[in-house]
C-alpha cells in the first residue's frame, strides 16, 4: 500500500482541474482485460494518449514512459455500469436533489438526463472509488412508459461527464409499465405501439399535432428510435413478457432492443438468443418479489449465457456501487453449486466491463484493455471480485483520478475520537 | 431505484440492540418469558400466549471433520472436528477431538463449519414476497406509537425469502421486526428459519421478546406529513417521552386494567423485552441513550446505525450494540454519512458490533456482508481476525436478541445450529453446502430434495430451483 501514497491525491485535488494525459505503464501485474478471457499473470498494461496502447506479457515500454510497478496487484478496465442513476441524485430519498424520474413532467420521451448529470455528486465521486469509471445513466419512469434518454458518461474528476447523450430511450413494458399506462398490459403494449407510430409520422412529415396523444417534443424524440439510431431499452421481466418483446423485434426490425431486467430471461433463454437481442439482466434476485418474477433465479445470468444470449449485468440489480463487484463475484461462486449455472472469473468480470459495453454500441471504445480503447485503468489490491478487495489507483481516460470523497473524509476525521484539543469540526 | 418499495420498510427497520454485556441476564429473560403462564392473581396475565410449538426435526449424530472451524466467539480452529448429536453441540476441538465410531462424517477437507448464521434485523413474513400491498404487514402506520402490535401476528410462514436465507445464507435463526414508521413498532418474534404451517411453529423457543423503536426521518415524516405529532425530531422525543412515563405510571398502578401496549412497555421497564432501536445518526443515539436513562429502560441495540463510527465510546460505555450494513449509503439523508469502516471502527472502540440485513437480499449474504467490514478496516490498518467476523453475524447477534445462552456459537451444549460452507465463508466464492438446525440437516445442496419450497411456490415456475 504504501507506495501508492506518492499518487494518493491530496484534498484540494477534488477542486482542482483535471490534468492532461500522461502516458504510463504498469508491469508485473495479474491482468483481467475484461474480453471474458481468464487473467493473465505478470502482465504489463501500456497507455499512451489516454488510450490503452498495448497489453499482455511480455509488452516492450517505451523509452521514457513511466513504469510503476505492478507487483501483488490486479489491473483491469475501468468498469461500466449498466444501467444506472448515478450522477441523478445525491440522496434519492431528498425529492429536491433527486432528478430520476420527472413524475409531474409535462414530457416523457423527450426528456434528457445530460442536463441533469451531477458530476461531482458523491454517488458518481464512491463509484469512481469503487473502480467503475463509464456508466449508462437511465431515468426511471413515472408518469409514462417511456422515461426518457439516458446517457454514458465517464465519472472522471472534471466538469464534462457526458460521454454520449441521448444514447438510447427507455421504456418499461413490465408490471410498473402498465400500471402506468392505465393498469393493463394490454394499455402499455398499445401506449407503446401508437407513440411508435405517431413518432413515425412526424418525421416522415405527416403529423399535425392534432388527434395525437404525443406532444411535439416526445414525437420528436422518438424519431432516432423508430430510424435505429437510437437504442431502445425496454423493461420487462416475466417470460411472456419477454416474448412480447421479442414481438416487438419482429414487428418493428429496424428499432435497436436492448432487453432490461429480464428475471425470467433464462426461461426464454433460447429464443432471445435466435433474436439476437443484448440482455442487461437481474443477477441475484432469488425472490419473486413480484408475480413478473416468479422464476427468478441466481442462475439467471449463466443461463441465458450458456443458451447463447448476450447477456450482461444489470447495475441497477445491485443496491450500491460497493456491490457490483461482489455480484459478480457470486456469479462465479454459482459455478460450484450443484444445479446452479455460474460464470467463469473472466465471463464474470466481462458482465462489468466488455459486455454492456457491446450491450450499448461502444464495443472496444470502454470496458476493456485492449488497443485503441479508452485509457480506463484500474489498479485493485486483490482479485477485484473478491469482497476483501478495492481499486488503490484509477485512470480514466489516462489520467489519474482522485479517490477522496465523502465518505473517506469522515473516515479520516473519525479515524480517532480525540478532541481534547479542538472539536472534531476543525479537524479536516 | 429498483427497492424503492421497499426502503420505507427496511430502512425504517427497528435498531433493538442487546447489549453485548447482557450474558448473564438473557438466560433468566428467557425463562422469563417460558414459564409466565400463570394467571393466578389480578395483574398478572399469561405473557405467552401464542407460544411456541417449534420442535427440532430428527437428525442423527454427526461430525464434521478436518474443516477450518470458526467457533462463533471468536476462535478458530484449523482442521478441527465439530460433533453434535441429540440436537446439541457434544464437541468442538482440534482434529484429536474423540467422535463415536458409528456416526455420519463428513470430510471438511478446505470447507469450513460456522455456527448458523443470525439475522438480528429481518422483515422476512412480514413484508414477504410477494411484495404486493395484500403482504405489506410491517408497519401499522396508523399511530406513533404501536407498542400493541406484535411482529408473529404479521408473519406470514410460506414467505419464500426464509428458504433463501436458509440455503443461500446458512440462517438458522432471524429476528422479526416490525417496520420504523413509528417511533414505537411494536414486538418482534425470533424464529428458528424452519418452515411451519404456522408462526408458533418457527418461533424460537425461549426467545425474549424485543420492542421496536425508530429515531429520525420515518416517524416525523409520517405523522408530520399528516398534519400530527410528530413533526420534528424534538417531538419525536416529546411523544416517546410522554409514552414512557404513561407507562411507568401504568406499572404503578395497582389498579390497572390490561392494556396491550402499556403491558409491552412496562415489559421493557422490567427488562423482559430488549429495545432494538432504529436510528441513523450519532447525535441522536446520544439523546436516546440519555432517554433511557432518565425514564429506566436499557437499549439493547441500536440499529442501521451508520453513524455510531463517530461515538464509539458512548455506545462502550453504554453497553449498547450497533447493528449495521456493511456499507449501505446515501439513500435517505439521515444515511449520508454512512461510511464502510462503520464495524472496524466500533470494533476499534470496543463497541459491539453486529451485521444485520434488513433486506430479503442481503440476508442471503450477511457472511459478505461482514467481510466487506473487515476488509474496509484492513485497509485503514485495523485488522480483525476471521474468527472475531464471524462472530458479528453469529454470537453477537445471538446476545443482542437474548439467545446466546441457547444459540451463536459452537460450545458443547448449544443448540446444534451449523454450518457447512463449501470454502471460506469470507469469500465471495463460497457458500453454504450443508445447513443443520437443532442437529436436522434441512439445507443439502448436493441433494436436490433437501430444500425447502414454500407453499407459494408450488406448480409455479422455478419451482424446486436452486435459487
Amino acid at each position: 500500500m504504501m507506495r501508492y501514497l506518492a499518487f494518493a491525491a491530496a484534498p484540494l485535488a477534488l477542486l482542482a482541474q483535471p490534468a492532461t494525459a500522461q502516458d504510463f505503464a504498469i508491469t508485473n501485474a495479474t491482468v483481467a482485460t475484461g474480453d471474458g478471457s481468464e487473467p493473465i499473470q505478470n502482465a504489463t498494461v501500456l497507455v499512451r494518449g489516454g488510450k490503452i496502447a498495448a497489453v499482455g506479457a511480455g509488452i516492450a515500454i517505451p523509452a521514457g514512459v513511466p513504469t510503476h510497478d505492478g507487483v501483488g496487484t490486479w489491473v483491469t478496465p475501468g468498469l461500466v455500469a449498466a444501467v444506472t442513476d448515478i450522477g441523478l441524485a445525491d440522496v434519492s430519498g431528498v425529492q429536491s436533489s433527486n432528478d430520476i424520474s420527472a413524475s409531474k413532467a409535462r414530457f416523457n420521451a423527450a426528456l434528457d438526463v445530460t442536463p441533469a448529470i451531477n458530476p461531482v455528486s458523491q454517488h458518481i465521486l464512491v463509484a469512481r472509488g469503487n473502480g467503475i469509471t463509464r456508466a449508462v445513466v437511465a431515468p426511471s419512469p413515472s408518469n409514462s412508459i417511456f422515461a426518457g434518454q439516458g446517457a454514458i458518461i465517464d465519472t472522471g474528476a472534471d466538469s464534462e461527464p457526458v460521454m454520449k447523450a441521448r444514447a438510447f430511450q427507455m421504456v418499461t413494458l413490465a408490471e410498473r409499465g402498465a400500471d402506468i399506462a392505465g393498469g393493463s398490459r394490454t394499455a402499455s403494449h398499445v401506449e407503446l405501439r401508437n407513440a411508435l407510430r405517431e413518432a413515425r409520422d412526424f418525421a416522415e412529415g405527416r403529423w399535425s399535432g392534432e388527434d395525437n396523444l404525443l406532444n411535439r417534443a416526445d414525437a420528436e424524440a422518438l424519431g432516432p428510435v423508430v430510424a435505429g439510431r437510437q437504442q431502445l431499452l425496454v423493461q420487462a421481466h416475466r417470460a411472456s413478457d419477454i416474448r412480447a418483446v421479442i414481438a416487438l423485434a419482429q414487428e418493428f426490425p429496424r428499432i435497436k432492443l436492448v432487453l432490461v431486467g429480464a428475471t425470467e430471461g433464462w426461461l426464454v433463454a433460447d429464443e432471445i438468443a435466435r433474436a439476437g437481442i443484448p440482455v442487461i439482466a437481474e443477477s441475484l434476485q432469488s425472490l419473486p418479489e413480484r408475480f413478473e418474477q416468479l422464476a427468478a433465479s441466481q442462475s439467471n445470468i449463466g443461463r441465458m449465457r450458456a443458451a447463447g444470449v448476450k447477456v450482461t449485468f444489470n447495475a441497477s440489480s445491485a443496491r450500491f456501487t460497493h456491490m457490483f463487484t461482489q455480484y459478480v463475484g457470486n456469479l462465479v461462486a454459482l459455478s460450484r453449486m450443484p444445479g446452479a449455472t455460474g460464470l467463469s472469473w473472466g465471463e464474470a468480470f466481462a458482465t462489468i466491463s466488455s459486455r454492456p459495453a457491446a450491450a450499448m454500441g461502444m464495443a472496444g471504445q470502454i470496458g476493456e484493455l485492449k488497443a485503441g480503447a479508452a485509457g480506463d485503468v484500474v489498479v485493485w489490491d486483490g482479485d477485484p471480485l473478491e469482497v476483501s478487495s478495492a481499486p488503490v489507483r484509477v485512470f480514466i481516460d489516462g489520467i489519474e483520478q482522485p479517490l477522496e470523497n465523502h465518505q473517506t473524509r469522515l473516515r479520516d476525521r473519525y479515524r480517532d475520537l480525540d478532541e481534547s484539543d479542538l472539536p472534531k469540526a476543525y479537524d479536516w | 431505484m429498483p427497492h424503492m418499495k421497499r426502503v420505507f420498510a427496511s430502512v425504517g427497520g427497528a435498531l433493538a440492540l442487546a447489549a453485548c454485556a447482557t450474558t448473564g441476564s438473557s438466560q433468566a429473560i428467557a425463562e422469563t418469558g417460558a414459564d409466565s403462564k400463570a394467571t393466578s392473581s389480578p395483574g398478572e396475565f399469561n405473557k405467552d400466549p401464542y407460544p411456541s410449538t417449534y420442535r427440532p426435526y430428527p437428525g442423527v449424530p454427526t461430525a464434521l471433520v478436518g474443516a477450518t472451524i470458526f467457533t462463533g466467539t471468536g476462535e478458530q480452529i484449523d482442521n478441527g472436528v465439530v460433533f453434535f448429536s441429540g440436537g446439541e453441540i457434544v464437541a468442538v476441538g482440534g482434529p484429536d477431538t474423540p467422535i463415536p465410531a458409528d456416526i455420519a462424517v463428513f470430510d471438511g477437507t478446505g470447507k469450513y463449519v460456522t455456527p448458523g448464521v443470525i439475522d438480528i434485523h429481518s422483515h422476512l413474513g412480514d413484508y414477504p414476497s410477494p411484495s404486493v400491498p395484500a403482504h405489506s404487514d410491517g408497519n401499522e402506520a396508523t399511530s406513533p406509537t404501536t407498542p400493541d402490535v406484535w411482529a408473529e401476528h404479521s408473519v406470514w410462514p410460506q414467505d419464500p425469502g426464509f428458504s433463501r436465507a436458509l440455503a443461500n445464507g446458512g440462517v438458522t435463526s432471524l429476528q422479526i421486526l416490525p417496520g420504523s414508521a413509528n417511533l414505537v413498532g411494536g414486538r418482534s418474534v425470533t424464529l428458528k428459519n424452519v418452515y411451519s404451517r404456522t408462526v408458533q411453529g418457527m418461533k424460537f423457543p425461549g426467545a425474549p421478546y424485543g420492542m421496536k423503536m425508530a429515531c429520525g426521518e420515518n416517524p416525523k415524516r409520517v405523522y408530520g406529513g399528516r398534519n400530527t405529532k410528530p413533526s420534528t425530531r424534538m417531538g419525536n422525543f416529546a411523544v416517546n417521552r410522554q409514552n414512557w412515563l404513561d407507562a411507568i405510571a401504568y406499572r404503578d398502578d395497582e389498579d390497572r386494567k390490561r392494556n396491550l401496549a402499556k403491558e409491552t412497555m412496562v415489559g421493557v421497564l422490567d427488562g423482559e423485552i430488549l429495545v432494538h432501536n432504529h436510528c441513523y445518526r450519532a447525535d441522536e443515539m446520544a439523546l436516546v441513550m440519555d432517554m433511557a436513562k432518565e425514564i429506566g429502560y436499557r437499549v439493547t441495540a441500536f440499529h442501521h446505525a451508520v453513524e455510531s463510527y463517530k461515538i464509539g465510546d458512548l455506545l462502550r460505555e453504554n453497553g449498547v450494540c450497533s447493528a449495521i450494513w456493511a456499507d449501505w449509503y446515501g439513500f435517505k439523508m439521515e444515511s449520508y454519512d454512512a461510511i464502510p469502516e462503520n464495524a472496524a471502527l466500533l470494533q476499534q472502540a470496543g463497541a459491539c458490533v453486529v451485521i444485520h440485513s434488513d433486506s430479503d437480499q442481503d440476508i442471503q449474504r450477511l457472511n459478505q456482508e461482514a467481510a466487506k467490514a473487515q476488509a474496509a478496516g484492513a485497509r485503514l490498518g485495523i485488522e480483525i481476525p476471521d474468527g472475531e467476523v464471524i462472530r458479528w453475524i453469529t454470537l453477537n447477534a445471538a446476545k443482542a436478541m437474548g439467545i446466546d445462552t441457547m444459540t451463536g456459537s459452537l460450545e458443547p451444549g448449544k443448540m446444534a445450529d451449523v454450518v457447512l460452507w463449501n470454502g471460506d465463508p469470507l469469500s465471495v466464492y463460497s457458500r453454504p453446502e450443508k445447513v443443520w438446525v437443532d442437529g436436522a440437516l434441512l439445507f443439502d445442496a448436493m441433494d436436490p430434495k433437501r430444500r425447502p419450497v414454500s407453499d407459494f411456490e408450488l406448480g409455479q415456475p422455478g419451482e424446486g430451483d436452486v435459487k
